[in-house]
């Protein structure tokens, strides 16, 4: 296996409720694999679990071929799997370089530090000294996003970095991908906004109650491969006729994204943005 | 003028108030936990002292420093096990814990060590005073009380503020679960935090056997609801709100004492349900504290 991140037979409950199905993954190095799914198909479940914030029922974890299921998750953060976590979570009452600062608390070696992360965003030096609560949604995203780079992450999990945000902010941030990976880092990103997830994966997965139930490169999915596989099957005839484009936060923005969907037209570029 | 030397004496005893306040606050800000032992804490640590005292003979000031790490060990290890599994459980659990732990010093230094009241001796000391004009007589432990607490909250704030350590047990009490995954052991800070509030308790608890009589039922009937009182009178998450509480309560205590000694601690009570149903976040303390 040349998978830096594993994920084997993944079974997660939240009490009686069972979150995860036996998922499986592989994700390999430098790669930039998303997930997406309705709300409530346990992306963000999975995504946590990998952190080490929930504990699964079954099932294993691996890093480069070694289990991390049962380390805690700040162990996970030491051994390279970092999370940015869905709302940002940043520490309100610490200024943008004490946030900084606490997430170098178990960091790696690596290339990223403090500095680098100020020249990744350079309006962020200048207001290092703000406390965090003061700061917009997309500059929250951004120092949360620095946050996880000063631990030096091999595997940076990203859980619903759009929610919230203007477009074009979400997209200012998904194009640091690609210096992302230029440091050495594998990207693991769970996303609702389906055009955006096409756009940087290289790898889309979706799951749908639990399980995934599509799998593959974006350019080898059809758009109605991945509307039935988001909504699931029954889900397809309500979809069908109405195809409003809205980008709402409850629906998916499939037929939005792909816009020439009419079931058999295969291979369609996925476009750049909504 | 006896009104006047009423404030200064409730200014004086405010700041043993914020000495046992500060460690209550931090527990409660840090990791939710109201400590219902936080008095008995108290007296045991006077106990100890006494006991440090008979053994080694050494003076009873030396006795803060034998004391003090000890305690703050200790609350290390107690959060670390006893209260990390309550809180495992979820936080209404500590509440019982921490009761329960309550009952048991209480009745255990009853069972073993009397009803009778102690005091620390610390010779002359305890009467020593100076005075300001005629009226006016400030002892010189209960200022040195109330140094002791303003050094210590000064520490406090700067460890707080400047610290690595103090950095981190401020993005635990933000939020221990984005703290975990910044790779912060939360637990390791919430001992961290138990071994400072444990560390204050002991000093307040000493410097209340040297200032007054103390017995094993006094923590829980007295010194508890004091800082409770000191912390919601001054308001959640802010140590200078701490010391106000406190001194607040102290002149509010001083001047009920004044017109009728038994309404010392009645006056007290008042000001607190004053506080809480005026301004229940506190004087200083942050709106969205609950």
């Amino acid at each position: 296996m040349t998978a830096l991140l594993e994920v084997r037979d993944l079974s997660v409950h939240h009490g009686q409720l069972q979150a995860l199905h036996e998922v499986s993954l592989a994700v390999p190095a430098g790669a930039v694999h998303a997930m997406i799914g309705a709300n409530g198909a346990g992306k963000s479940t999975l995504l946590r679990t990998i952190a080490g914030l929930h504990r699964p029922t079954s099932g294993s974890i691996l890093l480069d071929g070694t289990g991390v299921t049962a380390l805690r998750p700040e162990q996970r953060v030491a051994a390279g799997v970092v999370m940015v976590p869905e709302g940002r979570r940043l520490f309100p009452s610490l200024t943008v370089e004490e946030n900084l600062v606490v997430g170098t608390t178990s960091a790696r070696q690596g290339p990223w530090t403090i500095q680098s992360v100020y020249d990744l965003f350079d309006w962020m030096r200048d207001r290092r000294g703000q406390h965090a609560a003061q700061l917009s949604g997309g500059e929250q995203q951004a120092v949360a996003l620095g946050r996880a780079l000063v631990a030096n992450p091999r595997v940076l999990l990203l859980d619903e970095l759009s929610l919230g945000l203007a477009p074009v902010v979400v997209r200012r941030i998904y194009a640091l991908l690609p210096r992302l990976l230029e440091s050495g880092v594998t990207v693991l990103v769970v996303e609702q906004d389906v055009s955006q997830a096409l756009a940087v994966a290289s790898r889309l997965h979706c799951l749908l109650e639990g399980r995934i139930v599509l799998a593959g490169q974006p350019a080898e999915l059809t758009p109605a491969q991945i509307e039935i596989a988001y909504f699931g099957q029954t889900a397809r005839g309500r979809n069908g006729n109405g195809r409003s484009g809205i980008n709402g936060e409850s629906g998916p923005p499939v037929s939005a994204a792909i816009q020439p969907a009419d079931g058999t037209g295969q291979q369609e570029a996925p476009g750049g943005g909504a | 003028m006896s009104w006047v030397d009423a404030v200064i004496q409730g200014i004086l005893i405010g700041g043993l108030y914020a000495l046992f306040a500060c460690g209550l606050s931090l527990m409660f800000g840090v990791m939710n936990v109201v400590n219902l032992a936080h008095g008995d804490l108290a007296v045991v640590a006077a106990y100890v002292a006494l006991g440090v005292i008979a053994v080694t003979h050494v003076p009873a000031v030396w006795a803060f420093l034998i004391v003090v790490p000890i305690f703050a060990a200790l609350g290390y290890v107690l959060q670390r096990t006893l209260l990390q599994a309550a809180l495992n459980r979820g936080v209404r659990t500590t509440l019982l814990v921490t009761f329960g732990l309550s009952v048991v010093i209480e009745n255990g230094l009853l069972q073993f060590l009397s009803a009778n009241s102690h005091s620390i001796n610390i010779g002359s000391l305890v009467s020593d005073s100076f005075s300001i004009g005629s009226q006016i007589t400030i002892a010189y432990l209960n200022l040195a009380i109330l140094v002791a607490a303003v050094i210590v909250l000064l520490g406090l704030q700067y460890f707080l503020s400047s610290t690595q350590n103090g950095r981190l047990i401020r993005a635990v009490a933000d939020d221990p679960e984005a703290a975990q995954i910044s790779g912060v052991s939360y637990r390791h800070v919430f001992g961290i935090a138990a071994a400072i509030a444990f560390g204050t308790v002991a000093l307040a608890g000493i410097a209340f056997g040297m200032f007054s009589q103390f017995d094993p039922s006094i923590g829980s009937d007295q010194l508890l609801l004091f800082a409770f009182e000191a912390v919601v009178i001054g308001g959640l998450g802010s140590l200078w709100g701490t010391l106000g509480g406190g001194i607040l309560l102290g002149i509010a205590q001083e001047i009920g004492a004044n017109f009728r000694p038994a309404d010392q601690v009645l006056a007290g009570q008042l000001l607190f349900l004053l506080i809480l149903a005026v301004r229940p976040h506190g004087l200083a303390g942050r709106r969205e504290a609950t």
